[in-house]
């Protein structure tokens, strides 16, 4: 298989500002443009663009609006994770040698039309995400005699780490009894525990490795990809205190990487709500089963950063199309060193993990330098 | 009729393989297995709640039935993990479904 390789990126501020899709799918690939002269726009094979906007021909109109001619230009859906999703396929394009320099741009607005799956008739009247968040919670403090207290940390801990990144949503930190006193949703979710949908995008270039290495000095290669489905419904997990996709796609991502999961320096994970992080960091093997928020406070009591380092989905907020993309951009960011003031110190590998309704399905990627 | 039919009418019906007899949810018209068609089992099924939380006043629970699916029901009497339950009420609201449970 051909290496793929990471060569430049662009993001936008997330913010709750009404802006057009095509306008913030404009702004986070110009910004890629911008901060990326030395590339050569004409080479770009394919232009793909990751949103659950209702939109319609969007990579089309970005390529016309960034004066590009492309070979293949297409949307990609996926729920949560359209944007890993879309980076996969850039791989694949890529490794296939059917293109060789592959422009994904993520973006979505604040009052998606993802947040909520309709098909899902399974959820009755509760389809709103807060509801299979509120019996995951419930579950899993049940399972391992967690408190809300403890799962409040994710919270305090993402939106500390997201101080440090100028484009994220959140701009306060938060205490323990601050999560604890936010609205109360329902009986195990309060509003601190939630990521917030917001508009936002992110833009990132891959490119072959003979490609990658004419674009930069510093390429940040794709070396694992894993991808799981179990369902599309929230009832057919089995489990509701643990997550089966993320456990496969983790593993095959990490087998193909020829990587153990200890030997990840820093991870994006994707904490929708704070229960998804101890659940996650257990199905990806960062920690034994029932023993993530013992990992989380540990690196919260450190100020260790190798979990999250942008803030999270919690933190950064949630623009749906954009966010798989934008974790994918700290990963890079880290590995090349240039994460300011949020910067882990000297990383080789890293993972992002994106997933969709309630973990049915994920998409893990290993990144090294 | 189909399975949303009987839910506009307040039924709660179970879509069955007429072939190979697999229990088929969500509801469908054609098996997963065999793709023969589907027909609709009716009755009193009991479920088992699985996990629960509250909004409000009300339960929202998880609840199964023939150890085969699940769904989300509301429930107004405090759950018990384990508790067997039928449907009281159910129907499809504004293009959504609703069940509750007792």
């Amino acid at each position: 298989m051909n290496k793929v390789g990471i060569v430049g990126y662009g993001n936008t501020a997330f913010t709750k500002e009404d802006q057009k899709i095509e306008s913030i799918l404009h702004n986070c690939t110009n910004q890629l443009f911008k901060t990326n002269s030395e590339i050569n726009k004409n080479l770009i094979d394919a232009v793909l663009v990751s949103t659950n906007n209702n939109s319609k021909y969007l990579s089309a109109i970005l390529s016309e609006m960034v004066g590009i001619q492309p070979k293949i230009a297409h949307s990609i859906e996926s729920l949560c994770n359209s944007g890993t999703n879309s980076i996969v396929s850039a791989f694949s394009y890529i490794s296939s040698g059917l293109a060789d320099i592959v422009l994904v741009s993520g973006a979505e607005r604040y009052d998606s039309p993802g947040q909520i799956l309709e098909w899902d008739n399974s959820r009755g009247e509760f389809k709103h995400p807060i509801f299979w968040a509120s019996i995951f919670s419930k579950s899993y403090k049940q399972k391992f005699n967690i408190s809300e207290e403890d799962l409040a940390i994710v919270s305090v801990k993402n939106h500390k780490q997201a101080q440090k990144n100028p484009n994220a949503l959140s701009k306060k930190t938060y205490s323990v009894e601050d999560v604890l006193n936010s609205k109360k949703l329902t009986e195990d979710l309060r509003l601190l525990d939630c990521s917030r949908p917001c508009s936002g995008g992110a833009s990132i270039l891959l490119a072959s490795e003979e490609m990658s290495k004419k674009i930069t000095d510093e390429p940040i290669w794709i070396s694992g990809i894993g991808q799981k489905t179990t369902s599309a419904g929230f009832t057919k997990n089995e489990s509701l205190f643990s997550m089966t996709s993320t456990k496969h796609a983790g593993e095959s991502a990490l087998k193909m990487a020829n990587k153990n999961i200890s030997q990840v320096d820093v991870a994006e994970i994707h904490d929708a709500f704070s229960v998804c992080e101890p659940m996650a960091l257990e199905a990806l093997g960062f920690s034994k089963t029932g023993e993530g928020m013992n990992l989380i406070k540990k690196l919260h009591e450190t100020n260790n950063f190798k979990i999250n380092p942008r803030g999270g989905l919690i933190g950064c907020g949630h623009p749906l199309g954009a966010t798989g993309v934008s974790q994918t951009i700290e990963i890079v960011k880290q590995l090349q060193q240039s994460a300011d003031n949020r910067q882990l110190k000297d990383p080789e590998v890293g993972l992002v993990h994106n997933m969709s309704a309630a973990a049915t399905s994920s998409t893990v990627l290993v990144l090294e330098k | 009729m189909n399975f949303e039919d009987e839910l506009t009418r307040g039924n709660f019906t179970i879509p069955e393989c007429t072939s190979c007899k697999k229990i088929i949810w969500p509801p469908s018209e054609f098996c997963d297995v065999c793709y023969n068609e589907t027909c609709l089992k009716s009755g009193q099924f009991s479920g088992k709640i699985i996990e629960y939380s509250k909004q409000n006043d009300e339960y929202f629970c998880v609840v199964e039935f023939l150890d085969t699916f699940r769904l989300i029901a509301k429930m107004k009497e405090k759950p018990e993990n384990g508790q067997i339950v039928k449907i009281l009420k159910c129907g499809i609201l504004n293009g959504t479904y609703f069940f509750q449970i007792i």
